[in-house]
């Protein structure tokens, strides 16, 4: 009866947002504000119905109801209740209404919105709702979760053991609330785009209204790209923690489309110029969420982490892609020369820095597009099959991301219209030489020496160095009293304080990520019970191996001793677990958090020792600094929330509901 | 500066045409040089020719593991062979392979042939799905009519 109604809920949301789209159209022809009111109630009852779907679902997978296919495929009565629960948005179709239940509960937030003006409100409804329509006509015709299975199987499939970790079960929501977060953007966008104000008051305001929805979308995509990367570096037992996969890359690319929007908007915001472009990437960001989505649905590419793979859903997917994006964009090029722009500033200023802040993210974004559909391109127009490896993004977004991360520490200090390049310098000086000598105490005390690496890390004790000049400049750290220079630090706006976290926390990832890459230590030898080997300065033992058996599993579970000179020694459990449900083995990564260093442990296949005795493969690596590159990105969304509270943008539109 | 235009906007235009132009010329530039180095070809066992695939180039090799073909060395090397039902390669491997490997699976194997036509592998991939095939493998073997989707099809 709950599935029934589930079932029920999904079509009747579809109807309701088809509705919202049409009566909020009528009412911005009729300038009626007794329909746009009821496209607004449409908007609210659609979340509304999506969620009481979505609660079916859940339901169904927690009370193990196999005649649901969706459930049956899913799901299986062993398995723990988080991962019942987390297997709703483990499968293609479960996270498909996920995705659904997102974009309509931010649509609600939208109709929600106090302060926008009608028109723009009412269009930017109004194509909320026709995305809405045909994310939901796609879930309910094509990958409907609620089709029943008959006769029933008495046991389910289970989820894919790989899936059944805590980091994952929570890394689709955040995900999705950043994937579909930026559709208010591109909806905003679109609404700007018709309505197309001339006068100079219009940008600004939009800019103020658009900012906190891609701050809230940025923010939550920071943390579940984070996650998922954690889960990543700990299930798969890889070591590594970013793989260049396709996948990843889908996730990615909004990020970066993001980020810039982020920064235009400020631009747009405080001195209406850039209108066009920001427009323009807010159309973007939400275009590569959609693209995403066709990758990782549609099997088109190769990757270690997609969905179940049908070409004809991918087909619809792309057909959606090609149909929203393409009216935007086509609307973009026939109303963006409209666009008046707002007021000049010289090359050196703040908005100049922004400029080529989004320059290069632009440039970084359209790389990684390169480097992630070239090897389709090249399938499509010569047949063959090619895979574009890690070295190709190493080459070329990295390079591209130092440059501008060597000159963001500049931006913030300049003002806006005209800036002081040589008063920045001075201010910087500090900060600069401070950045020297870390990079070069870093070359002298790493082993091996690695001029490379030495930069990098200068480049992250620079991001995090100039990041507290900015601040300490704006509170007059030293140079004022001290009571003066507290007055101050209260009287920051939390805007600034977030901005200074983010880059800083860009920062603290930067050497994470730089001195994991350059330093790491990787060994692998079978081992027998009571042998170890040695990887850096630590040495493992292997002490013990033994069967144990798990909810679900069994497993081959390794007791290990991870000691150094000078240090505890401490034991950690690596296994290998076996799911009779699905047949599959899985991997349980040892992990000995040491300070920001990991010690990961993998305990591999039972093999021969050159004796004869039993032994394991093991390979252990020591990551230095790892832990950075998680703190890192925490940071970073920490910073983006601390914004998103700033009084001036609470003032302004849908923070309420996005914070 | 009398070179430059006189109307602001005209001004600002080629402000941004010099900001552009060498961010714009730096990516392209990376990224045609990166992609000489970074692209690896994939090959089935029999298209796996020594002009196509010369000893010591990176390419990718996928097939079927044939069954019965898996030998574990003491020392943690691995042999198989890699089959696409027409030719078959033998591949050499050191390191852990994939939870999922086994014979009859198909498998991609990243790394390069020897002089005597055997594969060194430095990374075997296959999937999180146990009914996983890799595409590449799965349309060559549409392709060459030996498809068996009993024997690992796409997991749809």
């Amino acid at each position: 009866m709950i599935v029934e109604t589930g079932a029920f809920a999904l079509i009747l949301a579809l109807t309701l947002s088809v509705l919202q789209a049409v009566i909020a159209t009528a009412g911005r022809l009729r300038r009626s504000p007794v329909l746009a009111g009821a496209a607004n109630g449409a908007a609210i009852a659609t979340a509304g119905v999506v969620a009481v779907a979505f609660g079916a679902l859940i339901f169904a997978f927690v009370v193990s109801d196999f005649s649901v296919a969706n459930v049956a495929a899913n799901s299986h009565t062993d398995k723990p209740m988080l991962y019942k629960v987390a297997a709703a948005w483990g499968s293609h179709e479960g996270s498909l209404l996920l995705w659904c239940l997102v974009m309509t509960g931010f649509g609600a937030a939208l109709a929600r919105a106090h302060n926008l003006p009608f028109g723009l409100k009412t269009s930017a409804v109004a194509t909320q709702g026709l995305l809405g329509a045909l994310f939901l006509a796609f879930t309910v015709f094509t990958s409907n979760p609620f089709t029943r299975l008959n006769p029933a199987p008495f046991q389910g499939e289970s989820l894919n053991p790989l899936l059944q970790d805590p980091a994952l079960a929570f890394h689709p929501p955040l995900l999705y609330c950043g994937y579909v977060g930026f559709s208010v953007c591109f909806s905003l966008a679109v609404a700007a785009l018709i309505e197309g104000r001339a006068n100079a008051s219009f940008w600004p305001a939009w800019g103020r209204w658009v900012r906190p929805w891609a701050l809230a979308s940025w923010a939550f995509l920071t943390v579940g790209i984070m996650l998922g990367s954690f889960w990543a570096y700990y299930e798969l037992g890889w070591g590594g923690w970013w793989f260049w996969d396709p996948v990843e890359n889908a996730s990615f690319m909004p990020w970066l489309a993001g980020a810039a929007l982020l920064h235009s908007a400020v631009v747009t915001e405080r001195r209406g110029a850039l209108a066009g472009w920001t427009t323009f990437l807010a159309l973007l960001a939400f275009t590569f969420s959609m693209l995403g989505a066709f990758l990782v649905r549609s099997g088109v590419l190769t990757s270690v982490h997609a969905f179940a793979v049908d070409p004809e859903r991918g087909m619809m997917l792309l057909a959606i892609l090609g149909g929203t994006a393409g009216l935007a964009f086509a609307l973009f090029a026939w109303r963006a020369p409209q666009l008046k722009g707002g007021g000049m500033f010289a090359p050196v200023s703040r908005e100049g820095a922004l400029v080529i802040n989004n320059l290069f993210l632009t440039a970084a974004a359209a790389t990684v597009l390169l480097g992630t559909l070239y090897p389709l391109i090249l399938e499509a127009a010569s047949g063959a099959t090619i895979s574009v490896g890690p070295p190709y993004f190493a080459l070329t977004f990295v390079p591209l991301m130092a440059v501008a991360l060597l000159i963001l520490p500049a931006g913030p200090l300049l003002a806006w219209k005209r800036g002081d390049l040589k008063g920045a310098t001075q201010r910087l000086a500090v900060a600069a030489a401070l950045t020297v000598v870390m990079a070069l105490v870093a070359y002298a005390v790493f082993d091996p020496r690695k001029a490379l690496s030495a930069a990098g890390i200068g480049l992250g004790a620079w991001l995090i160095l100039g990041a507290l000049a900015e601040t300490a400049e704006r509170v007059r750290l030293f140079r004022a009293p001290l009571a003066e220079t507290l007055r101050r630090m209260r009287g920051l706006p939390l805007g600034a304080w977030g901005m200074t976290l983010a880059h800083a926390g860009l920062g603290v990832f930067v050497l994470g990520a730089v001195v994991e890459t350059g330093y790491r230590i990787e060994a692998a030898c079978p081992l027998a019970v009571g042998q170890s080997v040695q990887a850096g300065k630590w040495t493992v033992t292997l002490d013990d191996v033994r069967v144990v058996e798990g909810p679900n599993y069994l497993a081959e579970q390794g007791r290990l001793s991870v000691s150094v000179d000078g240090g505890r020694t401490r034991e950690v459990t690596a296994e290998r677990r076996f799911f009779p449900a699905g047949g599959q083995t899985t991997t349980e990564v040892g992990l000995d958090f040491r300070a920001l260093d990991d010690v990961y442990v993998v305990l591999g296949e039972r093999a021969q020792s050159p004796d004869g005795a039993h032994a394991w493969n093991v390979r252990v690596w020591w990551n230095p600094w790892a832990r950075l590159i998680y703190l890192g990105p925490l940071i970073m969304a920490l910073g983006g929330v601390l914004s998103l509270l700033d009084r001036r943008l609470r003032l302004a539109v849908g923070a309420r509901k996005a914070a | 500066m009398s070179w430059l235009p006189k109307s602001p906007k005209a001004r600002r235009r080629l402000w941004i045409f010099v900001a552009v132009a060498p961010v714009l010329a730096l990516a392209v530039g990376l990224s045609l040089y990166a992609m000489r180095d970074s692209v690896t070809f994939f090959f089935s066992p029999s298209e796996a020719t020594a002009e196509k695939a010369p000893p010591g180039r990176v390419v990718r090799l996928g097939g079927l593991v044939e069954m019965g073909s898996v030998q574990r060395g003491a020392d943690g090397q691995v042999a198989f062979v890699v089959t696409d039902n027409v030719a078959a390669t033998r591949v050499v491997y050191r390191g852990d392979l994939p939870d999922l490997f086994r014979e009859g699976q198909g498998i991609v194997a990243q790394g390069a042939f020897l002089p005597d036509r055997s594969f060194r592998a430095t990374q075997v991939l296959a999937k999180h799905d146990e009914t996983y095939m890799p595409r590449e493998v799965a349309d060559r073997l549409k392709a060459k009519g030996e498809w068996r989707p009993e024997a690992g099809g796409s997991g749809s």
